[in-house]
């Protein structure tokens, strides 16, 4: 488990103040994975930074298990740094070394005996899927395999916290779900705590249990997975459940009201949608939507259009009166949608494309 | 061909030049090394944004001593130092003399090229050594000087052969060698053949200095 408190990071550029985190807090049970996501200049690298000691906050607390690490003396910052194993985004390998060798540097720096490394080596290059591999070096692996030999590195020295900055911003898409499912199992196996620090949602929305986004150096939407994804206001949940940014449909149901409608867990399997259309009696038209399994739950969101005569107040209630989530977008469907796009600009960003 | 083999000049001094030739550039290269890249390593540690900034210390060691001594012209400074020279060796004569200030001439120069070797080493490479809890001289050891060893052979290369080029000049001040058989005899007395064979001499000495120091980057670099 790690915690983090309040933590504040302030540096001086000349004679300006630049506050690069203002009061972060977040905790993380053992055994799960929390996504810290943003745009780059939001802070991640500075929290990254804090939490491995490299730069000392300027005020708050980091601790793991209930011990302090952020206040340790300079003495003592090396043993503190061995709880966090990390994993880097070009994974920082040692091109002298090879992969059997990258994964003893840190058991060499605490002089374990050479035996001892022997078999640790083995076990953790087995349990990354790299048997075989020992005497490679770096230059002679693929960017999926050096990743797997970083991984095994940051647990090298048994951590209890697993800090991963963009494990899979270098990686294509085939070798990035690879690379999480092995995060992922190791998590669940190792009973670890892993923090991902990443730009990219579907990170979040394969391994990620609970999310945070961080935006000018705060937190300012987090939660379980399940949660901020059923929030029809949070603006995580727009990057979850992506919808396209509408263009309005020529020529069918010219000039009805717009709807969002989420629909999470259990709701996602109702008939909806059909049940509205008959208690109404109204015809219906999805101009978007989008549908995921996130944290093992389905969602859905739709934008619906409504038939021109139609009462949309009447139909919110009908489905707020079910528990599922919905809002008037527009009440004409050529303005659809156009306050969503700046609703969201700490978003835009992160998936890079409009919201 | 029979002219090189009759000359009585390179029957008798030349075996002595070469020798005094390969141990002035030995014992220089040594010492060069020696000093040259703890200097180095230290120039890199203490600069701004380094693993262990002092900027005034290395804002001194950098420019005053480093820059000055780089900006002497090696033939001056080379006659500027030969008091320091008999004060060590109690003699201004000969290779193991000259040795003196061919490494101070050097020194510098290796100690620049170290620190651009270092530099080149991958911040993130450092910043990973770090979080897994290296000492400062873990970093300096196992990562800084070890992933840029490549780099440092062929610095080496270089300075070795620079010596050599300096080891021809300090023979014109007293250093004996090879330099001092082509000035004496090829310059002042018109013996071509001494001339050319010293010449051949110190350009086969070059490349297989060279040769060497390739092939031993080359199978240290794993990239």
């Amino acid at each position: 488990m790690i915690t983090v408190t309040d933590l504040r990071k302030v540096y001086r550029q000349g004679k300006k103040e630049v506050v690069a985190l203002d009061g972060v807090t977040l905790s993380v049970p053992k055994g799960s994975i929390h996504g810290i996501i943003g745009h780059s200049g939001a802070g991640k690298s500075t929290l990254v930074r804090c939490l491995t000691l490299l730069d000392r906050p300027t005020a708050g607390s980091v601790s793991i298990d209930g011990t302090e690490l952020s206040s340790v003396r300079d003495s003592e910052i090396r043993a503190a740094r061995r709880r966090i194993g990390m994993v880097f985004q070009h994974a920082n390998l040692m091109d002298s070394r090879t992969a059997a060798g990258n994964v003893a540097h840190p058991l060499e720096l605490v002089r374990t005996p050479k035996d001892k490394i022997r078999t640790k080596v083995a076990e953790l290059l087995s349990l990354v899927g790299l048997e075989g591999f020992e005497n490679a070096y770096p230059s002679q692996l693929s960017g999926g395999q050096r990743q797997r030999v970083g991984i095994a590195r940051a647990l090298a020295a048994d951590p209890d916290v697993l800090l991963c900055d963009e494990p899979t911003s270098a990686l294509d898409p085939a070798t990035t779900d690879e690379i999480l499912d092995l995060i992922q199992d190791l998590t669940r196996r190792l009973q670890l705590t892993v923090l991902i620090i990443t730009h990219e949602m579907n990170v979040v929305k394969r391994v990620c249990d609970s999310v945070s986004l961080l935006s000018k150096g705060r937190i300012i939407e987090h939660g379980a997975l399940q949660d901020v994804a059923g929030d029809l206001e949070s603006k995580l949940a727009k990057a979850l459940l992506p919808l396209p940014a509408s263009e309005p449909l020529k020529g069918a149901l010219q000039g009805g009201p717009v709807l969002e409608i989420l629909f999470a867990g259990d709701n996602a399997k109702e008939p909806v949608l059909t049940s509205v259309a008959r208690h109404f009696d109204i015809d219906l038209n999805v101009l978007a939507g989008s549908v995921e399994t996130l944290g093992g739950q389905q969602f859905g969101h739709l934008r619906v259009q409504l038939a021109e005569n139609a009462d949309h107040d009447a139909v919110l209630a009908y489905l707020h009166q079910r528990g599922i989530g919905a809002k008037l977008a527009a009440t004409k469907a050529t303005d659809s949608a156009a306050p969503e796009v700046s609703a969201a600009p700490e978003l835009n960003d992160v998936t890079g494309r409009n919201l | 061909m029979n002219d090189i083999f009759s000359n009585p000049v390179l029957a008798k001094a030349l075996p002595e030049a070469i020798v005094e030739t390969l141990q002035m550039v030995g014992i220089s290269a040594f010492f060069t090394v020696l000093v040259g890249l703890p200097l180095g390593v230290f120039l890199h540690v203490t600069a701004p944004g380094g693993l262990r900034p002092m900027p005034v210390t290395n804002r001194i060691m950098s420019d005053v001593i480093v820059n000055i001594t780089r900006s002497i012209p090696f033939a001056i400074l080379m006659v500027a130092l030969i008091p320091l020279a008999r004060l060590l060796t109690g003699t201004s004569l000969g290779p193991i003399a000259a040795s003196v200030s061919l490494s101070i001439g050097t020194i510098p120069f290796f100690a620049r090229l170290v620190e651009t070797c270092l530099r080149d080493v991958h911040h993130g490479k450092i910043d990973a050594a770090q979080v897994m809890g290296s000492t400062k001289m873990q970093v300096i050891n196992k990562v800084m000087l070890r992933e840029s060893l490549p780099a440092l052979v062929a610095a080496t290369t270089t300075t070795v052969v620079t010596l050599v080029g300096y080891s021809a000049m300090a023979g014109l001040v007293g250093g004996g060698g090879l330099g001092k058989l082509a000035y004496n005899y090829g310059f002042q007395r018109f013996d071509v053949t001494v001339m050319i064979v010293t010449i051949v001499l110190i350009i086969v000495l070059v490349q297989v200095i060279q040769l060497v120091g390739e092939w031993i980057a080359r199978s240290l670099d794993h990239r």
